[in-house]
């Protein structure tokens, strides 16, 4: 006897489970639905992960000059936007087989390391921080003991606070009662205030919410730093294939010594605010973080998922060309939580699956160079009092499933952490280790929502570093004169029958964009993005996502309130938009308003 | 369908540039005054909704100055292109945004509008979100994700019937009955999304190209039949803030225009406000001297590169575009794509995707000029003729000339 209810969860199935649908899940970029199965014991026992928007991006790219595509690609996603950008223009690169000069690789990184720390501080502070931190709470906290308490966790972080002033937080706190004192309480309206899932005491949260509204000044510092090189953020302008344009921001000392002003403030905050709330919250948050019961694979803690990962690797640290130059984050694989052992990543082992999602398979799962994509959509099952749910035997989301090597493999800040870590990187085992040692944690503990939170918060500390060091190098460059910011190519001799590919990281992971060209036209253009790999439907054997078995053993408080999902999925750093892009013109509904793309060109 | 209307909006913008009328007379101004008076005695009456603080307190209480909040809003002033005398009328206007709700919503987007927004300075992005504007709905700021969030845009939206304005990021797939996107546990298509919260809106803001004209997705050849927020939206009024994203600077505009006169502001006919996009991007382009000198970038890094020569030839389309970002710039004004050296990519412009985003000048893209008229070199063109004074580069003015004697072979 299958039921609706009127509550979080809509249906129950004949075996008496729960189906809970989240849609939408915000906070994040793009339109995601989560629907959770739950048991008697409000136990996740089935998840599925669907995308129910998409755009047709790569359709739009075929047909075009090469040269053009990086504008249009970047527009794939507003928030990891520049990656897109660099992505597409290198995959053309590699195409054409052109290196690009030292200031163009030192300009590229600093644009692209302004978007992942941007992207990794708007991530934590106001994309997921209010999963782990309750406003509401927050006004009943003493603003002395707040500044305490602030004191302590920069203490373990080794740095003076933040805040340490308590007035600072009296005010702060004042301005927050005023705003929920009564009545609505516009964003931060309907949130799950008060359930029994949040673990931090009154103070702990008024240092949560005081660093929610200070990084929303920061972030636009960041942004500040993209823009420098970039011209604009978001969807900066400055790449082009062969190298970078903005010459004059590079000749100008004082373009430069701004850019590290804002890497200085910014990194003050990352180092003051950002680390200490998260030993903060991976302290108060750890029980659930070791907790082996609610895992997929009884490793690590809640979230841990499907304990496989995997890195292109990023950012080039000379000018040996592309693939040969060392990395700052180096690439590889490691299956099953085993970081004994790392694998290579080879590109070809990467294929795209369409079992349960809305696209016409070809048989077999396709290499992205010779992806196709035929829409399907089967629709959703409707019920008489308006409610839809997937087809979860069926196809159900606009996202493809990606596999390596036949396997479903985490893609993102985790990934590049246990990676770098377990193949040994001088680095990164420096600022994991040092993150492991001041929380008290076992490593195993980065296997779960809370980990995957934590890897993101070492991997901007280590940017911020590294950043100062390329920014200092750029510097260095151009007073000594080298303003070189292009390599000249000839189009019309290596556009005519080539392809590349545009292969390295995201902020929320492993990004690849692939290309054919085919006299100076792009023949085909396939991008297989980060939160494809993580909220892509089951595979062809009914292999689960990240997405999906990281729900997976999760307790949920009240089911009215689905906080522990989107504690889950926010910690991946959806970017659903980016997943789907995908369609051909093949399909008859479209085809009515076909217009041949090469005619605008 | 509705691309019958697109066209026909864009021939008369064509035939009929938006320049902008900057003086219209005392008269105009002095009834305009004290309409707005008028209109602000009026909200002043009206309780900050949702209990936001009110900001002139905040102003005084929170150490934000006095002096810089009125530097702000004279300058914004002058971008609404309205008489000094009225930036005592805009500060009041700021201080009771948070008498209007807004109610924002996603469609078939990339978030890159609400990324702009998140960076507004003036006024900051915190006191948007907790004391200014009465922001009731935000996807990408929400705390409540699934049914709570759907109540909570809902109750919104019964609550404040009739008076909010509703902000619309993303176009519409119109393609398969809309199916290509859907939101909410019913699986609501876009396009029954956005006619619902539409509905009781007061006016309807779309916010960014992909809501204005359709934008990326709706780029050839429009896989999903995408559309802008004007095409579906009829029976209310309209209002235009395109641009890859939009300036953050022109939300916060039309917004504060609205609360100070109770109407939408004078819009050209693409529905954009004439006190954005009044102005071509040429026209006050810190390039344009080099421009008249005849100075250009021939290729990238070059050494016009390296002494900011003008960008026309490696592609620049300010000539054609209409936008107020040379004046304003982006991110607090720290750089723009023209200062960056890659030139202007047309995207405040309809269907700019197909006819101006690309690296080389308009005469080697082998495509037609926006009016139908098609483009020569800039030497064949005669760089005489470009350079003369008072009609910058004549190309848009010489093309909409010819326009009208050229049969036009549609879309293509």
């Amino acid at each position: 006897m299958e039921s609706v209810d009127s509550k979080g969860y809509h249906k129950t199935d004949r075996s008496g489970k729960k189906h809970i649908i989240v849609d939408p899940i915000t906070r994040i970029e793009g339109h995601l639905r989560i629907e959770a199965v739950i048991d008697k014991d409000n136990t996740i026992v089935d998840a599925f992960s669907s995308s129910t928007m998409f755009r047709g991006i790569e359709t739009i790219l075929k047909g075009r000059d090469p040269r053009d595509c990086g504008l249009m690609a970047m527009r794939i996603c507003g928030v990891c936007t520049g990656t897109h950008y660099q992505r597409s223009i290198e995959a053309v690169e590699d195409a054409f087989d052109i290196t690009i000069p030292k200031n163009a690789r030192l300009v590229r990184n600093l644009i692209q390391g302004a978007l992942y720390i941007h992207d990794h501080l708007v991530h934590f502070y106001h994309l997921h921080a209010l999963d782990f931190v309750d406003v509401v709470a927050a006004t009943k906290a003493d603003p002395y003991l707040t500044a305490v308490e602030a004191a302590k966790w920069g203490k373990v972080a080794g740095v003076a606070p933040y805040i340490s002033d308590p007035n600072e937080f009296k005010v702060i706190q004042e301005r927050i009662i005023k705003f929920v004192k009564e009545g609505r309480l516009g964003i931060f309206g309907n949130g799950y205030w008060g359930n029994d899932h949040y673990e931090l005491t009154p103070e702990q949260n008024l240092i949560g919410v005081a660093h929610y509204l200070k990084a929303l000044d920061i972030q636009r510092d960041m942004a500040k730093m993209q823009a420098i090189f970039g011209g604009k953020n978001p969807h900066p302008q400055s790449i082009v294939v062969g190298g970078v344009t903005c010459v004059q921001d590079i000749k100008n000392p004082a373009r430069i010594s701004l850019y590290q002003q804002l890497l200085k403030d910014s990194t003050d905050f990352v180092k003051r605010a950002y680390l200490p709330d998260i030993y903060m919250a991976g302290t108060m948050y750890a029980k659930e973080a070791t907790d082996t019961d609610a895992t997929y694979k009884g490793v690590g803690g809640t979230g841990g998922g499907i304990l496989s990962y995997m890195t292109y690797g990023d950012f080039r640290l000379d000018d040996t060309g592309f693939y040969n130059s060392a990395t700052l984050f180096p690439s590889g694989l490691v299956l099953d939580g085993d970081i004994s052992k790392v694998f290579e990543v080879e590109q070809e082992k990467i294929t795209e699956d369409v079992t349960h999602s809305w696209y016409e398979g070809t048989g077999a799962p396709e290499h992205p160079y010779e992806g196709t994509t035929i829409p399907k959509f089967t629709g959703l099952e409707k019920k008489e009092d308006g409610y839809s749910y997937l087809k979860t035997d069926e196809k159900y989301s606009w996202i493809k499933s990606p596999l390596y090597d036949g396997k479903k493999v985490e893609v993102g800040p985790l990934a590049r952490m246990v990676v770098g870590y377990a193949k040994g990187d001088k680095r990164i085992k420096k600022y994991v280790g040092n993150f492991l040692k001041r929380s008290g944690l076992p490593l195993t503990v980065l296997f779960s929502t809370v980990g995957r939170t934590a890897a993101r918060a070492i991997e901007t500390e280590l940017m911020c570093d590294a950043m100062k060091e390329w920014v200092g190098e750029l510097a260095k460059n151009a007073a000594m004169g080298d303003l070189s910011t292009w390599t000249e190519f000839d189009f019309d001799s290596v556009s005519v029958d080539t392809k590349g590919v545009g292969l390295a990281e995201a902020p929320r992971g492993s990004l690849g964009h692939w290309v054919k060209i085919k006299d100076g036209k792009v023949e085909n253009y396939q991008a297989v993005v980060p939160s494809t790999w993580n909220a892509g439907p089951r595979g062809p054997n009914g292999e689960m996502g990240a997405y999906e078995a990281s729900l997976i053993g999760t307790k949920v408080a009240n089911p009215e309130e689905p906080l522990e999902i989107i504690r889950t999925i926010h910690s991946f750093d959806p970017c659903i938009a980016c997943a789907v892009h995908v369609v051909d013109t093949k399909g008859k509904e479209l085809a009515v308003y076909k217009v041949d793309p090469t005619c605008a060109f | 369908m509705s691309m019958d209307r697109q066209e026909s909006v864009k021939k008369l913008f064509t035939a009929q540039s938006a320049k902008v009328e900057t003086n219209k007379g005392d008269a105009y101004y002095d009834e305009l005054y004290d309409k707005c008076q008028n209109r602000l005695k009026e909200l002043e009456k009206l309780q900050p909704l949702n209990n936001r603080m009110d900001f002139r307190e905040s102003i005084e209480e929170e150490g934000i100055e006095r002096r810089d909040f009125l530097k702000w809003a004279s300058a914004t002033t002058a971008m609404l292109m309205l008489p000094a005398s009225f930036t005592p009328l805009v500060a009041q206007a700021a201080v009771l945004m948070n008498r209007v709700p807004v109610i924002w919503i996603e469609l078939q987007d990339c978030a890159g509008n609400s990324e702009a927004l998140l960076r507004s300075d003036g006024p900051q992005i915190d006191e948007i979100i907790l004391d200014i504007i009465s922001l009731e709905f935000h996807e990408t700021l929400q705390a409540a994700s699934g049914h709570q969030a759907e109540k909570q845009m809902d109750e919104a939206a019964e609550h404040f019937h009739g008076k909010y304005l509703l902000c619309v990021e993303g176009a519409i797939p119109m393609g398969m009955n809309g199916q290509y996107g859907t939101i909410g546990a019913k699986a609501e298509t876009f396009h029954d999304h956005l006619l619902r919260m539409s509905e009781g809106a007061a006016a309807v803001v779309a916010i960014g190209s992909c809501a204005t004209y359709g934008g990326i997705p709706a780029a050839a050849p429009n896989p999903t039949d995408a559309v802008g927020v004007m095409d579906v939206v009829k029976g209310k009024p309209v209002i235009n803030i395109p641009a890859c994203p939009a300036n953050p600077s022109n939300m916060v505009g039309v917004i504060l225009h609205y609360v100070l006169t109770g109407s939408i502001p004078e819009l050209d006919s693409l529905l954009r406000p004439k006190f954005a996009f009044g102005y071509r991007i040429h026209d006050n382009c810190e390039r344009r001297a080099h421009f008249d000198a005849g100075e250009y970038v021939e290729e990238w890094g070059d050494e016009g590169a390296k002494n900011n020569f003008c960008l026309y030839k490696v592609g620049c389309k300010g000539p054609m575009t209409f936008n107020n970002c040379s004046i304003i710039r982006y991110n607090e004004g720290v750089n723009w794509p023209i200062g960056v050296g890659r030139g202007c990519i047309g995207c405040s412009e309809p269907d700019f995707w197909d006819k101006y985003a690309y690296e080389r000048p308009m005469s080697d893209a082998n495509i037609k000029a926006p009016t139908g008229g098609v483009e020569k070199t800039v030497d064949e063109f005669g760089l005489g003729l470009l350079t003369a004074a008072g009609i910058g580069i004549g190309i848009h003015a010489a093309a909409s000339a010819i326009a009208g004697k050229r049969v036009d072979k549609g879309e293509s």
